[in-house]
């Protein structure tokens, strides 16, 4: 067991991991954070996108000993305040970006990435940004829309 | 994931040393490894995480030596240089093409050379652009041609404990250009069927290396002496084409069939070509 100090969604925590544990499984385990979902485990479906000091990445292709000393922005921190949720939140919701919602914490995680840096994607830089998330229900379509749509007003 | 022990050395000779025990493996992004491990494709005693050693960080440029890639770049950091875009444009078309933003945040350049698959993207242009390695060890250092660094697939020059700090590439001379051409099933988040770069410099050399296609990245020597110091007509460009096609040794696996490989190399290579005069 390593103890390891890091920040997850703005609160300070020490979490004693074994070294062989994906971020992914500290998360949903020692954390609790239960937001995270795992898909495949192998980075293939972006499911368990979360931000390590602000970069989009696979949380199951980063050891949990890794993310010491990081920053850890997950699905759970996203929220402004604990009665708002945030526009993507607010527009996966109003435009159907969301049917079983698996694929929904990844896919806003990595929008939240993408929206930082591009406040205004045409759909072809949002479908470029979201080529590592996979989704089995929504066809995409709806969830450019909702990107789009709440990149206009995060502008 | 099984078991292992993990480190995190503070030096290069530190993790040299910890490289020496049976099992070791360096880990720098973990997108193959981190993989490998959990489909128990490979086994680790003992890893050693290389990204808190000083030194083999980053990118660099300098109109002398070239660009030098820093075992830590990352595939992200060089698709979002503009100096890459500029005087590498091969390369940063490779790298944004693998795998998703999610991976090319973690994945390093000098990670997918050393994994050493025969589709991986980096590879073709870095063999184009005459880039080299260089390699800390046991027995010291030294530096070789990316083009020499292959043995097979998964297998390169490297020996237990050796370390690659750094990828050099030459400056491009004036009037170069390059281009690759990723060819899959779809268009994201797929291995390459046949990749091709090509660096060509104008009333001198042209070089063009396959990937996919041979148990290594492959050079087609037959089809660049063609091009030698020569104008790009579209009749030298199709006998170009013809001649890396009967140089490449493709296989047939899920991804297509040998013909169709061989098939492709022809295109793709005129493609590529065309585009570049
Ligand atoms: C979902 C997904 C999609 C992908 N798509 C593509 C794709 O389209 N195209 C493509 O080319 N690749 C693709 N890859 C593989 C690509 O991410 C890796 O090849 C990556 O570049 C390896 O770098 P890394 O830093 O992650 O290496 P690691 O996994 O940390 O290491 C890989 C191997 O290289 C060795 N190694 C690493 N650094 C050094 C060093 N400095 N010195 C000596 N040995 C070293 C390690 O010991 C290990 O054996 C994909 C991977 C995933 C998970
Ligand atoms: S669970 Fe990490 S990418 Fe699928
Ligand atoms: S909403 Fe079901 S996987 Fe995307």
């Amino acid at each position: 067991m390593t103890t390891i100090a890091l920040t997850i969604n703005g609160e300070a925590r020490e979490l004693a991991v074994e070294p062989y544990r994906s971020l992914l499984d500290v998360l949903r385990n020692e954390a609790g954070l239960t937001g995270t979902k795992k898909g495949c485990d192998v980075g293939d479906c972006g499911a368990c996108t979360v931000l390590v000091d602000g970069k989009p990445v696979n949380s199951c292709l980063m050891l949990g000993v890794e993310a010491d000393g990081s920053e850890v922005l997950t699905i759970e921190g996203l929220q402004p305040a604990p009665n708002r949720l945030h526009p993507l939140q607010e527009a996966f919701i109003r435009l159907g970006g969301a049917q079983c919602g698996f694929c929904t914490p990844g896919m806003i995680m990595m929008a939240a990435a993408l929206l930082a840096e591009n406040p205004s994607p045409s759909e072809e830089e949002i479908r470029f940004g979201i080529a590592g998330n996979i989704c089995r229900c929504t066809g995409y379509t709806k969830i450019v829309e909702a990107i789009q749509a709440a990149g206009k007003e995060l502008a | 994931m099984r078991r292992f022990t993990y480190h995190e050395p503070a030096t290069l000779d530190e993790a040299v040393s910890l490289l020496a025990a049976p099992n070791a493996q360096i880990l720098a992004g973990g997108t193959d490894l981190l993989v490998e491990l959990k489909e128990q494709l490979r086994r680790a005693d003992c890893v050693v995480n290389i990204k808190k050693i000083p030194g083999i960080a980053g990118l660099a440029y300098d109109d002398k030596a070239g660009l030098r890639i820093g075992a830590l770049a990352t595939a992200r950091e060089v698709e979002v240089s503009p100096l890459v875009l500029d005087k590498y444009r091969s390369l940063a078309q490779s790298v944004r093409e693998l795998g998703s933003i999610q991976v090319r945040h973690r994945a390093t350049i000098i990670g997918n050379v050393c994994r050493a698959s025969p589709s991986a993207d980096t590879i073709p242009p870095l063999i184009a652009d005459g880039a080299s390695l260089r390699i800390c060890g046991a027995g010291g250092e030294r530096t070789l041609k990316v083009e020499d660094f292959f043995l097979g697939p998964g297998r390169t020059v490297l020996k237990p404990g050796d370390v690659v700090t750094e990828i050099v590439v030459p400056p491009p001379p004036p009037g170069t250009r390059k281009i690759y051409i990723k060819h899959g099933r779809r268009k994201a988040m797929e291995l390459a069927t046949v990749g091709v770069a090509v660096t060509h410099v104008p009333g001198a050399e042209t070089r063009i290396v396959l990937g996919a296609v041979a148990p290594t990245p492959l050079r087609a020597r037959h089809a660049e002496d063609l091009l030698r110091g020569k104008r790009l007509t579209d009749e030298l460009i199709a006998k170009a084409a013809q001649a890396a096609v009967a140089e490449s040794r493709p296989i047939s696996n899920v991804r297509a069939s040998a013909e169709y490989r061989r098939e492709m190399v022809g295109v793709l290579t005129r493609r590529a070509l065309e585009q570049l005069r």
